[in-house]
């Protein structure tokens, strides 16, 4: 492999912090871990939450500072959504890793080197059912010498035995003076110029995701240059803008089905993703004073559809035309069904 | 040389239509790096022509000496081998291939071809472009699973390959791969900017374009740039010099499905959906994609109906639509569309006429 070009290196993984004490914003989580660093024990662990709040670099950071760079590779398996997580693969490769006794290290690296071993196991909630029930023995057998960290975005995907079995640590979304504070740090690392409204813009397209944000700035700065201006954010993250949600719900208030078709139409040609379109209707509808619950119910239920049929792969432009004739109807409190009789 | 061939432009200088676009992406390249991309928009919109320009700037006009191969993989899955045969189209600098050409074992694609051919890096005198660029169409067609395996793979190998992704909806690629890539939205010109483009074409070629002729090009065309300079070639054939009020020719798919449209707003009966099940085959057997079928015919049932069916009708179409993508079998679910506004319409008519 050629040496990384410098440039080239991903923002996200330059910046991740090195250490837990650096983790923004979660403080039990620290708190916790920092007293597994001075005791060197520590129960199975289950981190949910958002993407984009630190749950793997808290887990990464955990593990590099009990164990140190060379003991590392032999005392750690990670494990994510990409590798084959089969039922097959609990049984062989996880549970071979885990029965592996290891000593009680030395301590003479600085390193706490407690002794067990951790299965980092990220993005778990896309594990299927089966390979997590065929976990549920390998963690108790084994656990005097193999700790478990789960790493999920929902709680509720992972079966009841398994989060039973773990110390579970939500991570909440960043607040923006936290996001704020470490864009900002970035920004002068990088000599990039940031001004305020750039700033705040930042904040709301990446909804607390804070890797989000990153990257959006990391892939402006190539763009732009080194100072960037709220305008270029928001052409780089493909938010969609709020003019055009506006014209398209205005269209669905006038009652002209064809008016609306035409929004949506053009909405498409524009290349906006409809997941996305969605998101942003469902953010007008519920926000809106003037509809009444009963007409929000019915939209909503026929977002959620739309959304599931969408994620099957189904056409954008029928899904969208679909809940905006529904919308429609909601909204001028048109029949749900025709009725002929 | 077909025109839309003829007229394509060849580098990032001579792009009219997204000239922003087009600049940005020279910036970035103009550092001898880039980082992966993404390119998303509706069909016709320039995607292709954006694609290739860019590598013509990377690397050249080597970059558009391509060969056509046909290569067959053999891929050891555990227990057994799969054997793909799989088309692409290479340069010295760049492979291009559309992995969802292998159906649902487009995960073996992505895990073992892209990855062998991500693996190897090019060798370059000069000691700089160490990267090679692999181009992948339709990603959106890929597996969750194809998807998956791929985004490890950006990452590995970000040292000695660039993906250059290219989809119709952005929707379809899961979050982790295009949080991954530098994404950029390519939207469908417009009519506008066609024009411009036609008025181009034919001052190049000479031609005497009456007023008002592009414009209603530009307005069939449904803002594809690609229809508007192929059905603009096709009235140049047909006849020239232009005429005033010369008919644009429509495609013959379009007419056909229009065709079926007046059917069965004529009349509502199993002996119609019979004859009508056999227009749809030939449809199909001419590899009209089924989900532009249905489109189009929601199009055309929605010129003639009344407000309140429209509603229901376009509720039914994204019903079918979605079954169609679920199951195996598109004449059915087609089928089932046709015979549902059947009977929605004949219960209207009975309702409204007696």
């Amino acid at each position: 492999m050629a040496p990384l070009i410098p440039s080239s290196q991903p923002w996200v993984e330059k910046y991740r912090p090195k250490q837990v004490k650096d983790v923004a914003h979660q403080e039990e989580v620290i708190r916790v871990l920092t007293n597994t660093l001075e005791t060197a024990n520590c129960p199975h662990m289950l981190f949910y939450g958002p993407p984009g709040t630190g749950k793997t670099t808290t887990a990464l950071a955990i593990a590099h500072q009990l164990f140190g760079p060379e003991l590392y590779k032999s005392r750690v398996l990670e494990l994510n959504a990409s590798d084959d997580r089969g039922i097959n693969v609990v049984r062989t490769k996880i549970k071979d890793f885990a029965a592996v006794a290891v000593g009680s290290g030395n301590r003479q690296s600085g390193y706490p080197c407690p002794p067990f071993k951790i299965i980092i196991l990220d993005e778990a909630d896309s594990m299927t059912e089966d390979a997590q029930n065929a976990l549920r023995r390998t963690m108790e057998t084994y656990s005097k010498v193999t700790r478990f960290f789960f790493i999920c975005n929902y709680i509720s995907r992972i079966i009841e035995p398994l989060a039973s079995r773990c110390a579970k640590f939500r991570f909440k979304p960043l607040p923006e003076e936290v996001m704020s504070s470490r864009i900002l740090h970035i920004c002068n690392e990088e000599g990039l110029n940031l001004d305020r409204e750039a700033l705040s813009t930042l904040n709301s397209i990446s909804e607390g995701d804070l890797r989000r944000a990153i990257t959006y700035l990391q892939s402006t700065a190539r763009l732009y240059g080194s100072s960037l201006s709220s305008k270029d954010l928001i052409s780089i993250s493909g938010v969609i803008p709020q003019d055009t949600v506006q014209t398209l719900f205005a269209a669905c208030k006038s009652g002209e089905f064809d008016a609306a078709n035409k929004e949506a139409g053009n909405v498409i040609a524009e290349g906006y993703p409809v997941s996305q379109m969605l998101y942003r209707l469902l953010e007008v509808i519920v926000s809106s004073d003037d509809i009444s619950d009963l007409q929000k119910a019915r939209i909503c239920k026929r977002l959620a559809e739309a959304d599931k049929c969408l994620i099957d792969g189904a056409d954008e432009y029928l899904q969208l035309m679909d809940v905006v004739s529904h919308t429609m109807r909601a909204l001028c409190d048109m029949p749900q069904d025709m009725k002929f009789h | 040389m077909l025109w839309v061939d003829k007229y394509r432009p060849r580098s990032l200088d001579k792009v009219t239509v997204h000239e922003e676009i087009a600049q940005n992406l020279k910036k970035l390249v103009s550092e001898q790096d880039c980082p992966h991309l993404l390119f998303y928009g509706p069909s016709g919109s320039g995607k292709k022509t954006l694609i290739m320009a860019l590598l013509k700037e990377m690397f050249g006009a080597s970059a558009e000496k391509v060969k056509l191969e046909q290569k067959a993989w053999k891929i050891n899955a555990g227990t057994r081998t799969i054997e793909l045969e799989l088309t692409m189209l290479a340069s010295t600098h760049h492979v291009e291939l559309t992995p969802s050409d292998a159906g649902f074992q487009d995960r073996y694609i992505v895990q073992e071809v892209i990855k062998e051919m991500a693996k190897n890096r090019p060798i370059d005198s000069k000691g700089k472009k160490g990267f090679k660029v692999l181009v992948l169409n339709e990603v959106d067609k890929l597996s969750k699973e194809a998807q998956h395996s791929l985004r490890r793979t950006m990452e590995k190998y970000s040292a000695s390959c660039r993906l250059i992704l290219c989809c119709n909806s952005s929707s379809r690629v899961t979050e982790a791969v295009r949080s991954r890539c530098l994404n950029v939205c390519v939207n469908a010109p417009s009519d506008e900017q066609i024009i411009k483009v036609l008025e181009l074409i034919s001052k190049k070629e000479s031609l005497q374009v009456p007023p008002g002729f592009t414009e209603r090009i530009a307005a069939q065309s449904n803002r594809s740039l690609r229809r508007a300079v192929l059905a603009f070639e096709t009235c140049r054939v047909q006849q020239y010099p232009f005429t005033m009020n010369q008919a644009i020719p429509p495609m013959d798919w379009e007419l056909y499905v229009s065709g079926i449209a007046s059917d069965i707003m004529k009349e509502q009966s199993p002996k119609r959906l019979f004859q009508v099940r056999g227009k749809i085959y030939e449809l199909l057997v001419n590899c009209i994609p089924p989900e532009i079928i249905l489109k189009k015919l929601l199009s055309e049932l929605l010129k003639k109906l009344d407000s309140e069916l429209k509603h229901e009708i376009c509720h039914w179409a994204a019903y079918y639509e979605h079954r169609m993508r679920l199951g195996q079998k598109a004449i059915f679910h087609i089928e089932a569309f046709v015979a549902k506004f059947m009977s929605i319409y004949k219960e209207f008519l009975i309702a409204t006429f007696g």
